[in-house]
């Protein structure tokens, strides 16, 4: 099914299924422990052996020999495979870094090897006796130095970024020199880990020449298409299942060292092999969001209207990796004639940056929103009632272009209104309840709308069950759940009377889970295999498609009611379509909006920020659930939480790693530091997005957040802090004197 | 992890032989510690001496008014016991401001006192540490050193000791009583229990190979409001970047300890006097000698403005 013109009416408006704030199916699986993930597939391979992932312990350099002499005579152990025993293996989809082959470090914690023995415990001290002969180099691991020297980046390169690395309408510069308001000021924001709950990891078995991979990721298209590259097989001969996954935040968008190292030492022993990366080696052999430098300027009149806006960022990576495109949301945030977005990109030897939830404007808006808090304060005017001025109906760069459906202001509007905004002293540092130092801040949200293809299969059975089969996957997002809604929707049955297999590659290729287009990609690709299947029932009983009505069970048109199951009584019936997303979707431009309100308390004393309140408003199309939808806003508003006030991949700049590589040193929020959180979805549809009318909401939530943090901080301290993450000891010594 | 050997021997002084004989032996309690550093190779011992079955986990006044601890009295019961709460409450608090439930659960007093750093060179076995592996040298002397020692360090070292409770022991004047692989007991002042690392950082403590923790021993308690103020990035689950354990009288006299700060938990008694003066006439003797790195400098900060926070909180 092509996507070519704005959804009309269609049987998901009548909202029986979809839109009610059903529980999950598969959350009893998950809360009773039954949910297989990958580590745990003994059902599809009871002997597996198991292989430790030995990590370089240089950043930069090349490996000249490995002697694994002693770990092959070590208890238990089957095999040693190391990266001098095979060429380096061709890169995956987004894979900036070399995952194994070949002698060349590129960063610390690089795989080199993998030892397979009858236990873990026996394959990790076997790893201990792998003796590893390192030439280091001298490597480029500071941000700030390096920026100096950082060239511009050229072109689109990344997820989410549109146009050039540099955007320039009208004249910038001449602008901001005329107004009578201005701010220029400079940020940095700091690499960040995705630390999932559950850890990349594979079980590989090969059977003859064809391997099967249970594995923990995303995009099992991708992850199809990039494991067949990099084993040299015809796709035909891999396939990947991944059910379940613990979490991934782009962190599993690609293969892993994991997956290629499960299928090298299977092949290599002769049994199935499972991997999991060690906590240790996530912060430094996978990705990170990586840290940004970035400067923002604006001009205002008096009356805070903004003439001109420019937000530059610098980040770093890997050679061939791209930038954090920390710019893109301002491109389509604010009005303005004169503006300008520019990235630059310094070559680094650290880890390889890549996605993390909301790459661009999780950073972005965590940079932009705290200059327009900081404008509003110079421009006299109250933080939403300045969002508000601004506010545009058409991407500001390309004036042509409408928003399909924006609703910022309303976010604000209601947001203000529901936590009580106007109680804000606006004079910081005013506000105190005992021990604290109490303020208020808000930030708008912005994140664009993307969409890919996406198919599904759908079965009719004899019995009226309907199953749906795709590669999407649930990665703790609500998929299974929302996706049998819709078939639920569609064939007009009870939720009951469906079932949802997903994440294998033998199943149709979805959308997959990132960027926020999976909720509203895959439920749409199942929405066009439901309505192939809906035309061959209806031929089969008889009906015209176009008339019959799918409901209760029954299929009906004029006085004729048929029992469903009928169509499927001498043989199952199986339709399978995509959803298939053509220039029509670029005529207008879709995007998610919402506003966040914040209230922390800041220790007069010691400077300990810990968050009060939260709100989030969102503006985000159908909500196709609004229970899982509310805990991807909450979960993104937590996880933006971190960014704000404690999470920060530490940099060990003279030796090129990340030194904080566990979660005792990588601190995330824990319960105690978030209070009670509040979401409000305002209730629109969008018929730009899909025939579903939805959009995303998976990093909704995490855009703008720490900015409101921020603004908070600031509001109950008057102390603006322009580093992330706010860190006590970033404050303490402009901190009040204590009374 | 490397293969070990384990014993379960049923007296204390058995256990301290056994340790004693045994090359590479190492004593486990709760193992909340010595459990994750053996995961990671960081500890190696080759033999495991199991003390939870020696009837070590008693609470009992002393003669003299104070109470004797069991080494094996878990943190969660330590904490929630009614003399601890009712006459030590630095020390009640100071527990429950350590760890998660989980853990303070399994977690017992000797463990506690004797658990590592937390250094990040220390926890990654690819980088250089002297604690870790003596002579290698210590990357975070100019590496990531933002949680690490102010004060006490030495060229070879900054780790700091990550412990709450035995910064309470500490302004307590807690005694660890212990007993050797003869049946031999002695009592080490909990001030001369940890040690500073000079050039010797493997060594965290005082105790002899083979000697076992038998208990810890408070004095009569002491009058005041009995404060612990842990300061950490996040509300729950994290180390101590300061903490203060106090008690104080409204005129401000009392006594003050900081964690978080050094290889020990850091008092300096002399400095005391001049608490009813203020937070900063004392920080700045306790203090006078810190060395501290750029990325930490703002511990003497934090350690003197929550000394204060402590103060104001004696004086309601």
């Amino acid at each position: 099914m092509k996507f070519d013109t704005a959804a009309g009416p269609n049987p998901i408006d009548r909202l029986k299924v979809v839109g009610k704030p059903t529980d999950r199916i598969d959350g009893k699986f998950k809360t009773t422990g039954t949910a297989p993930y990958a580590y745990e597939r003994h059902d599809v391979a009871p002997d597996a052996a198991y292989g430790y992932v030995l990590g370089s312990s240089i950043a930069k350099g090349r490996v000249r020999s490995i002697d694994t002499a002693l770990a092959r005579q070590a208890p238990g152990v089957i095999g040693v495979v190391t990266t001098l025993d095979t060429p380096r293996i061709e890169r995956g989809v987004m894979n900036v870094a070399y995952l194994f082959g070949g002698d060349v470090i590129q960063h610390y914690h690089q795989a080199i090897a993998v030892v397979v023995a009858e236990t873990f415990e026996q394959a990790r001290a076997a790893s201990f006796l792998v003796k590893v002969d390192y030439a280091p180099e001298d490597g480029k691991f500071d941000l700030a130095t390096e920026a100096k020297t950082a060239e511009p980046v050229p072109a689109d390169s990344g997820e989410g970024s549109g146009g050039n690395g540099e955007e320039r309408i009208g004249d910038f510069e001449g602008a901001f020199a005329q107004a009578p308001v201005t701010l220029d000021a400079t940020y940095r924001t700091a690499d960040e880990s995705h630390a999932m709950m559950e850890p990349h990891a594979t079980v590989a078995a090969w059977a003859g020449d064809r391997v099967t991979l249970w594995t923990s990721n995303q995009m099992i298209g991708w992850g199809h298409g990039s494991l067949a590259k990099m084993l040299d097989l015809p796709k035909e001969k891999v396939r990947l299942d991944a059910p379940y996954v613990g979490g991934g935040f782009g962190g599993k968008l690609f293969v892993r060292a994991d997956a290629v190292l499960a299928a090298l030492a299977a092949k290599a022993t002769g049994r199935p092999v499972k991997v999991a990366l060690t906590r240790p080696l996530i912060a430094n052999n996978t990705t990170h969001r990586p840290a940004t430098i970035q400067r923002v300027r604006i001009g205002a009149t008096q009356d805070g209207t903004i003439t001109a806006i420019a937000h530059e960022s610098t980040s770093g990576n890997l050679p061939d990796g791209g930038p954090e495109t920390a710019v893109n949301q301002t491109k389509y945030l604010y009005a303005g004639q004169n503006r300008l977005t520019a990235m630059k990109l310094a070559r680094l030897d650290l880890p390889e940056g890549n996605a993390m939830r909301a790459p661009g404007e999780a950073p972005g808006l965590a940079v932009l929103e705290v200059a327009m808090d900081e404008m509003a304060e110079k421009l006299g005017l109250d933080p939403v009632a300045f969002r508000i001025r601004n506010d545009t109906q058409v991407v500001p760069t390309e004036p042509d272009l409408r928003f399909s459906h924006r609703d910022l202001v309303g976010c604000l509007k209601l947001g203000a209104e529901k936590f009580g905004w106007a109680k804000r002293n606006p004079k910081p540092g005013q506000v105190r309840d005992g021990q604290w130092l109490v303020g208020l801040g808000m930030a708008a949200a912005f994140r664009d709308n993307m969409v890919m293809k996406s198919g599904a299969r759908v079965r009719l059975g004899g019995d009226g069950t309907v199953t749906v089969e795709t590669d999407m996957t649930d990665i703790g997002t609500g998929s299974y759940t929302i996706i049998a809604q819709t078939a639920a929707e569609m064939m007009g049955v009870p939720l009951e009377k469906v079932v949802v297999r997903l994440g294998d590659s033998d199943f149709p290729v979805s959308s997959g889970s990132g960027g926020q287009f999976g909720a509203n990609s895959s439920t749409a690709g199942v929405y066009a295999a439901c309505v192939k299947l809906r035309e061959s029932i209806a031929q089969k009983l008889g009906f015209n498609a176009t008339d019959a009505v799918f409901e209760d069970g029954e299929v009906r048109a004029g006085n004729r009611a048929i029992p469903l199951a009928q169509a499927a009584s001498d043989g199952e019936l199986v339709a399978e379509d995509s959803i298939e997303f053509g220039k029509f979707s670029k005529t207008q431009q879709v995007s998610t909006f919402g506003a966040h309100f914040v209230e922390v308390g800041v220790d007069v004393d010691t400077a300990e920020v810990r968050v009060r309140r939260m709100l989030a408003v969102c503006a985000a199309g159908r909500i196709l659930n609004p229970k899982s939808a509310r805990s991807q806003v909450i979960g993104g508003m937590v996880m933006g939480t971190g960014a704000a006030l404690m999470e920060e991949l530490a940099v060990d700049t003279k030796r090129g790693f990340f030194a904080n590589h566990d979660l005792a040193g990588y601190e995330v929020p824990v319960h105690a530091d978030i209070p009670h959180q509040e979401v409000i979805f305002l209730d629109e549809t969008d018929p730009m997005s899909s025939p579903m009318k939805a959009k995303g909401v998976g990093e909704l939530g995490i855009s703008g957040i720490a900015a409101a943090v921020a603004n908070a901080v600031y509001n109950a301290t008057g102390i603006r802090v322009r580093e992330y993450p706010i860190t006590l000891d970033k404050l303490i010594d402009r901190m009040p004197d204590a009374a | 992890m490397k293969s070990f050997t384990y014993e379960r021997p049923s007296t204390p002084a058995e256990a301290a032989a056994a340790v004693g004989r045994t090359p590479e032996a190492k004593f486990i309690a709760g193992g909340t510690n010595l459990l994750d550093l053996m995961k990671l190779q960081i500890e190696t011992p080759r033999h495991l001496v199991d003390v939870n079955g020696l009837g070590l986990d008693t609470v009992e006044p002393t003669d003299d008014g104070g109470l004797r601890i069991g080494a094996l009295v878990r943190n969660t019961d330590l904490a929630a016991h009614p003399r601890v709460r009712k006459d030590y409450g630095v020390l009640a608090r100071a527990l429950l401001a350590g760890a998660s439930g989980q853990l303070r659960n399994k977690a017992t007093t000797a463990g506690n006192l004797l658990q590592r750093t937390r250094c990040p060179y220390f926890y990654d076995t690819a980088q250089a540490c002297n604690k870790r592996q003596p002579g290698s040298g210590c990357s975070a002397l100019d590496g990531v050193s933002r949680q690490l020692a102010v004060i006490g360090g030495s060229d070879a070292c900054i780790a700091t000791h990550p412990g709450d409770m035995a910064v309470a022991m500490r302004v307590l004047d807690a005694t660890v009583e212990t007993v050797d692989g003869v049946g031999a007991a002695r009592t080490i002042p909990i001030a001369e229990f940890h040690r500073l690392p000079g050039d010797d950082p493997a060594r965290d403590t005082n105790l002899q190979p083979g000697e076992l923790i038998t208990a810890v021993t408070l004095p009569k308690p002491v009058a005041g409001t009995h404060i612990y103020r842990k300061v950490r990035d996040r509300a729950s689950y994290a180390y101590a970047l300061v903490s203060v354990a106090a008690i104080l009288s409204k005129d401000g006299s009392g006594h003050v300890a900081f964690g978080g700060v050094a290889h020990k938990p850091w008092r300096v008694e002399a400095a005391e006097a001049d608490l009813p003066k203020g937070a900063k006439a004392v920080t700045q003797q306790v203090f006078a000698d810190a060395k501290p790195t750029h990325e930490n400098a703002y511990k003497l900060t934090l350690a003197e403005r929550t000394l204060g926070a402590a103060l104001n909180q004696a004086r309601v």
